[in-house]
């Protein structure tokens, strides 16, 4: 392990951290959006766009993000729509990211019990009221293990994003192995940032899961 | 109409060489799928066991293999393990090392979960009616475990196809490689290859991961 040469491409590897992490992070919010629109499309069973929603929910978790990336970055500007890598990766993202984060919040939703509805309902609240302030905090409740395991999974898929040249860690880390034959420092100071971003946002999941299991929520 | 690049196919033998590029990938998830399968299971009865060594391996292995993304550890094999001891791998043979490291985890994990969910009435009366350890493992345990780990492990086996598409970043000669080859080969002739290619892959993909998912949502729904 040569510690100079670390030192010297460390700000290479924080820029790429730095970059993976943006990524990502949009990448995963555009995700939980698109995600909690497609849950509330499947929902209120709206005619037609609930038929899409569903399609759309199928193909996204049955195709890999790498093809899916390749599809966007050198399919799509054939037919006119042209994108920049890293709009490219967080579009990919999102668009892997949507269908997953659809099937947990559904599966979140429908673990409600229906009588929490018919209450409110009966109750008098509107069906406004009724999925704002009855149901979406249970189902939420419910979705957080999901929902934090796809974080997770969706900020490792980030890993990918070197195959259409974004400069991320994967991208720096091979290139120094191509130009230096760094093999060592190079997969150490890779491991090592991924380490940085993942293990923090795991442990999150675990904490953020046991607080709500301990307060009585969900299941 | 714009045009798609789709004729592409039809020229030569492309769209055979797109099929042969996808058999590359699903060859190594299935070879890594039926070492996973059969290595999970052994460590996933051992491990069922609570407070045992193997449960710790096991423990410490999946945090391991759960922490990092498939294409580090990809790397690791490929680029680190060579380097560090200095033998020689192939893409396709890393990719099947790790995946199997891979999906003997998981399913282990799977495996040590159904095993254990299986009330301990169950192995007591088995056992009490003089049954061996063998055997209550044979026609005790693994009957009824198998019912919750069938939908789960086909779950696995379709991310473990989508997960290979990674294998073409270490230079695996596979779909995603052919599509490339067939675009660059084709570009005078139609230039707009890359998005009938493309999303002929992605369509492909689709074919080959949907029956799979939709066997396992079925079969959890008739064992529920």
């Amino acid at each position: 392990m040569d510690w100079a040469y670390i030192e010297k491409v460390l700000p290479l590897y924080g820029k790429a951290t730095w970059l993976t992490l943006r990524t990502g992070t949009a990448g995963i919010l555009l995700a939980t959006l698109v995600g909690l629109l497609c849950a509330a499309v499947l929902h209120w069973r709206i005619p037609v766009l609930r038929r899409l929603i569903a399609a759309y929910v199928e193909l996204s978790r049955n195709t890999p993000l790498l093809v899916q990336l390749f599809f966007i970055y050198y399919g799509l500007p054939k037919i006119g729509i042209k994108t920049n890598p890293e709009a490219c990766g967080i579009a990919g993202l999102a668009f892997l990211g949507g269908g997953y984060m659809a099937e947990a919040f559904r599966s979140g939703i429908e673990a409600v019990d229906r009588i929490q509805e018919e209450s409110a309902l009966s109750l008098g609240l509107t069906r406004k009221q009724t999925f704002l302030s009855v149901i979406l905090p249970q189902a939420a409740a419910i979705s957080v293990s999901a929902f934090m395991a796809n974080v997770v999974f969706l900020m490792k898929e980030t890993s990918v994003f070197s195959a259409v040249s974004l400069m991320d860690l994967m991208f720096t880390a091979k290139d120094q192995i191509g130009l230096y034959y760094r093999t060592t420092e190079s997969l150490f100071l890779l491991v090592g940032a991924y380490l940085l971003i993942l293990l923090p946002l795991s442990l999150l999941g675990t904490f953020w899961e046991r607080r709500l299991r301990h307060a009585g929520f969900g299941t | 109409m714009p045009d798609l690049g789709l004729e592409v196919l039809w020229r030569g033998k492309n769209f055979v060489r797109l099929l042969g590029g996808l058999w590359v990938a699903l060859r190594i998830s299935l070879i890594a799928a039926g070492i996973s399968v059969v290595a999970g299971i052994l460590l996933g009865i051992a491990a069922s066991r609570k407070r045992s060594v193997s449960s710790v391996i096991l423990r410490i292995w999946l945090g391991i293999i759960h922490i990092m993304p498939q294409m580090v550890l990809l790397f690791l094999m490929y680029f680190g393990t060579t380097r560090a001891f200095g033998w020689n791998l192939s893409g396709e043979t890393a990719a099947i090392i790790v995946f199997s490291l891979w999906g003997a985890a998981e399913m282990g994990d799977l495996v040590r979960g159904a095993v254990s969910s299986i009330p301990v009435i169950q192995r007591e009366s088995a056992e009490a009616l003089g049954l061996k350890p063998f055997q209550v493992y044979r026609w005790i345990i693994l009957p009824q475990a198998v019912r919750r780990l069938l939908p789960l492990s086909i779950n696995l086996i379709t991310r473990m196809i989508k997960t290979t598409s990674l294998v073409t970043l270490i230079g695996v000669v596979e779909i995603l490689k052919v599509a490339q080859q067939i675009i660059e080969a084709n570009r005078k002739a139609s230039p707009n290859a890359a998005f009938g290619v493309f999303l002929t892959i992605f369509v492909m993909y689709y074919l080959a991961c949907r029956p799979l998912s939709l066997a396992a949502k079925k079969l959890e729904k008739h064992w529920r």
